[in-house]
Order: C-alpha cells, then sequence, then structure tokens
C-alpha cells in the first residue's frame, strides 16, 4: 500500500499483535503500522466497523491502538520504541485496560 | 378552522412537551408544539436520562406515587413508541444504587430514606441499604472505598437522546405541527379560543398546555397560573465507549447502551449554559473513580453543562388555569422518569379539559401560598 521513500536508515522492531514489525527510528506507531502495510488498526465500538489511520495529525482518532497495555492511545501522536507491544483494538475498550 | 388553529397548543418542544403532545395526539386531537430555535435553553439535550424512584417524595409523599406510578407504566410506554417508530429508546430497569464512600455517608442515607419512607400517606415500595460485599456482588468493580449503598429495584435509565429523537420522530408521524422558531411572546383569550403570539406570527388553539421548562414562570401569568421555578446548573462528564462492566445505574454514574459512561449529578446556582466549572467536573471525576477505580484510566471525551429544569421546592406542578378555562402548565425536574406520566396520564386529562384531582391536586402551585408568612 505504501511504500519507503528511499533509504530508511537505522531501525528498530515492535510488535503488533504479537507479530514483529520494523520500524524507522522517529515513525509514529501509525506511520509503521501504515508501512507494514497493516490496513486497518481498529473496529469501531458501536458498529464494529474497520478504521485506519487518517489525519495523522492528532485530530481524527481514527488511529486508537493499545500501546503496552493502554487502550485508545493515539498511534499518529506516539513514536516507536524498540520493544513496544501494539495491539489493534477490537470495538469498545476494556475499562481499566 | 383556520390552518393557523389547534384543538390543543403545546408550548414548548422539550421532553414535556413532546411526551404531552404525543399523549394529546393519541386522543384524536390537533395539536400543535410551538418550540423555540436551535439556540433554546434546552434540558432534554442535557440531562442524565434516569428513570428513578429511590429517594424522592422526601416533603411531599404523593411525589413518590405519581414517580412511581410513571416508572411502572414506562415499560409499556417504551414499547408503544417502538410499535409506532421502529426506534427503541433502551428503556432498562434492572434498580439503581446510591453508593457511600463513608459510614457518615450511609447513615445519612439510612436516614434520609427512613424519614422518606416514614412519612403519612408513602406509598410502600423496598429501599434496601447494602454493606461493602452485598454490593460487590452486584457491582463487582467497585473500590475498596464503597462502604455500602441504597438499592431499589424500581430504579431504570434510557437513552435520552434516543427519546428525544423517537418521540420527535412520532409525534411528526402523527401529524403533529411541530412549530421550531416560535418563540411565545404574549397569550390571550377571547371568546374560548387561545391567541398565541409568536415570533413567527399567531397560533390560535382551543386550549394551552404551558411545558416551557423555566419559561413557564415567564408563561403561566399571562394565563392566570403561576410557575416560581429556581433554575440550577448541572455539569456531566463524558468517557469515550467502553465494554460494558456497570449492570445497573447509580445516581451520579451510569453506562450508556452504546458504552459511554456518563458522571455527575452536580448543582451550581447558575443559569448560564455555556460555562464549565472545572472544579466541579474534577470533583464529581474524583468520586467516580473512588466508586469504580477502572474508571482511572478511561479518556473524557465530552464535559457539558446544562440548567435543570427546578421547580421553587423541586417537586412538579400541574395546574389548571381558573381564570383562562383550557389553560394548563406542567412544571417538573424529571421530564424522562415521568414522561410516561405526562404522555399516558395528564394528556388524556388535558385532553377531557379537567385535570384529575385525586392524581394531581397535590402538585397545585396554590401549595407555595399556604406556608407564606411575614
Amino acid at each position: 500500500m505504501f511504500k519507503r521513500l528511499g533509504d530508511i536508515g537505522a531501525t528498530l522492531t515492535l510488535k503488533v499483535d504479537g507479530k514483529p514489525i520494523r520500524a524507522r527510528i522517529g515513525d509514529t506507531v501509525a506511520a509503521a503500522m501504515l508501512a507494514a502495510g497493516i490496513d486497518h488498526c481498529r473496529t469501531t465500538p458501536v458498529t464494529g466497523a474497520p478504521r485506519a489511520p487518517y489525519c495523522l495529525m492528532g485530530v481524527c482518532f481514527d488511529c486508537l491502538v493499545t500501546i503496552d497495555g493502554v487502550g485508545s492511545r493515539q498511534g499518529c501522536l506516539v513514536s516507536v520504541r524498540e520493544g513496544m507491544e501494539i495491539e489493534t483494538q477490537t470495538g469498545k475498550r476494556e475499562a481499566g485496560r | 378552522m383556520a390552518a393557523d388553529e389547534y384543538d390543543v397548543a403545546v408550548v414548548g418542544g422539550g421532553l414535556v412537551g413532546i411526551a404531552t403532545a404525543w399523549g394529546l395526539s393519541r386522543e384524536g386531537l390537533r395539536v400543535a408544539v410551538l418550540d423555540e430555535g436551535d439556540r433554546a435553553v434546552r434540558a432534554s439535550r442535557g440531562n442524565f436520562a434516569l428513570v428513578w424512584v429511590q429517594s424522592k417524595g422526601l416533603g411531599l409523599a404523593p411525589y413518590a406515587g405519581w414517580t412511581i406510578r410513571s416508572s411502572n407504566a414506562w415499560g409499556g410506554f417504551s414499547d408503544l413508541l417502538k410499535q409506532e417508530t421502529g426506534l427503541d429508546v433502551c428503556f432498562q430497569r434492572p434498580g439503581g444504587f446510591t453508593l457511600c464512600l463513608s459510614e457518615k455517608e450511609l447513615e445519612a442515607r439510612a436516614n434520609t430514606l427512613k424519614r422518606l419512607h416514614n412519612q403519612p400517606g408513602m406509598i410502600e415500595y423496598k429501599t434496601e441499604i447494602l454493606d461493602h460485599s452485598q454490593v460487590a456482588k452486584m457491582l463487582p468493580d467497585i473500590g475498596p472505598e464503597v462502604v455500602g449503598a441504597s438499592y431499589c429495584p424500581l430504579d431504570g435509565h434510557v437513552n435520552s437522546l434516543r427519546l428525544f429523537r423517537t418521540l420527535h420522530t412520532a409525534i411528526n408521524e402523527r401529524g403533529v405541527a411541530y412549530l421550531p422558531s416560535h418563540r411565545v411572546e404574549n397569550i390571550t383569550q377571547e371568546g374560548g379560543v387561545f391567541r398565541l403570539a409568536t415570533t413567527q406570527g399567531e397560533v390560535r388553539a382551543g386550549r394551552v398546555a404551558l411545558a416551557a421548562g423555566n419559561a413557564n414562570m415567564r408563561l403561566a401569568p399571562m394565563v392566570g397560573l403561576e410557575a416560581p421555578m429556581k433554575p440550577e446548573r448541572g455539569q456531566i462528564v463524558v468517557t469515550e465507549r467502553l465494554r460494558p462492566f456497570l449492570n445497573y445505574p447509580v445516581v451520579t454514574l451510569r453506562q450508556t447502551d452504546e458504552g459511554t459512561v456518563m458522571i455527575g449529578d452536580s448543582k451550581e446556582e447558575s443559569t448560564d449554559p455555556t460555562g464549565l466549572t472545572l472544579g466541579v467536573s474534577a470533583t464529581e471525576a474524583e468520586r467516580a473513580v473512588r466508586f469504580f477505580p477502572l474508571l482511572a484510566s478511561a479518556n473524557v471525551v465530552r464535559t457539558w453543562s446544562a440548567i435543570r429544569v427546578m421547580t421553587q421546592d423541586g417537586f412538579p406542578i400541574y395546574d389548571e388555569s381558573a381564570t383562562h378555562p383550557g389553560a394548563f402548565v406542567l412544571c417538573c425536574h424529571s421530564g424522562v422518569t415521568l414522561a410516561a406520566n405526562h404522555a399516558l396520564t395528564v394528556a388524556p386529562m388535558i385532553a377531557r379539559g379537567v385535570l384529575d384531582k385525586t392524581l394531581v391536586a397535590p402538585f397545585s402551585a396554590r401549595r407555595f401560598h399556604v406556608q407564606e408568612t411575614r
């Protein structure tokens, strides 16, 4: 879907739903997921429609994911870190998680 | 009869007005609802959506019976609305809680309920005081600070925005004339016909039902009635949608059918619906987290303030005019809880042209004069 422009330099590895993906240092979680070809990061709470990162600037809240156990985080506002555990979010967030 | 003439003009397009208009339409009357515009201060869009019984009626015992009548009628009311519109207002009646965070709070709660239920003429129903472990059986996510609660099996809640939409859909389908941006400026009665002067011309009707919330204070004297009101502001904090964890409404906290958690029952002496007192929201949120610690990580997506419709003593007012026959006034705080009564009990009275004193005599505004002293 998306292709990197040229050499991406140093990389790190994070996990999305248990699968390792490679990301460029400085990527946001949302950008890394898009670059890895992940076509949606969550499903909506009421109708269950799939959603992908959209505005990439913190406004639309469509890139919500669970990051290291904390739900409903905006993937476009969080930079990747080595060993980060991302989970796509299915429907409503679980309270306390 | 001209196109601008109706059997009944209902003034106010909030929950009280449209529930009454729906009920009048069911009686076969031609009804108009005169409403303000989109900028109206509308409690029906800001309310907490409880269909609530426990603790109602301290100081006026018949209010408890009136509330229970509506609570009992609510299931049938929502079924009727669903049959007509296909829309589900999500009425649920699992019983409800008032949670207490200290022994002192719990004792005060028990005393209030004792005084309530000891009143002469009080209808009998059950409200239990439960300790922490009894509450935890029904609400497993309560925090350690919750020492106990009162629980009443008659309490419930609805999706109130959907109720608002459903009633508007229902009156529209029934041919009720909904007239927005028709703020009523003056009402006169000539030859048995009420003439309502509005910002968009005159509307005529054989009867008038004032259901304009706090604005009844301004309108009621035009037809020989009175509605002493004391508006107050409440604030609500709303979280993102969460998986269901709360199977019962709590008086200050509920999870909607769609997963949203609503928090708040603050009271402020303000009539400004556009502002928000941050300290009040913070206190509401802090207590909510002490009730249910798992809420600490939930994201808040909205907060709002709204003006409560409140009579001076907090109890409803239902009156008919002695000087202007055919004019009625309806005021109440609990437009959601009492919607079934307004639709199924009060509207038929207005259709017959006379209030049934055996049911609503205690709610006449005449009560405000009895104890007036100098």
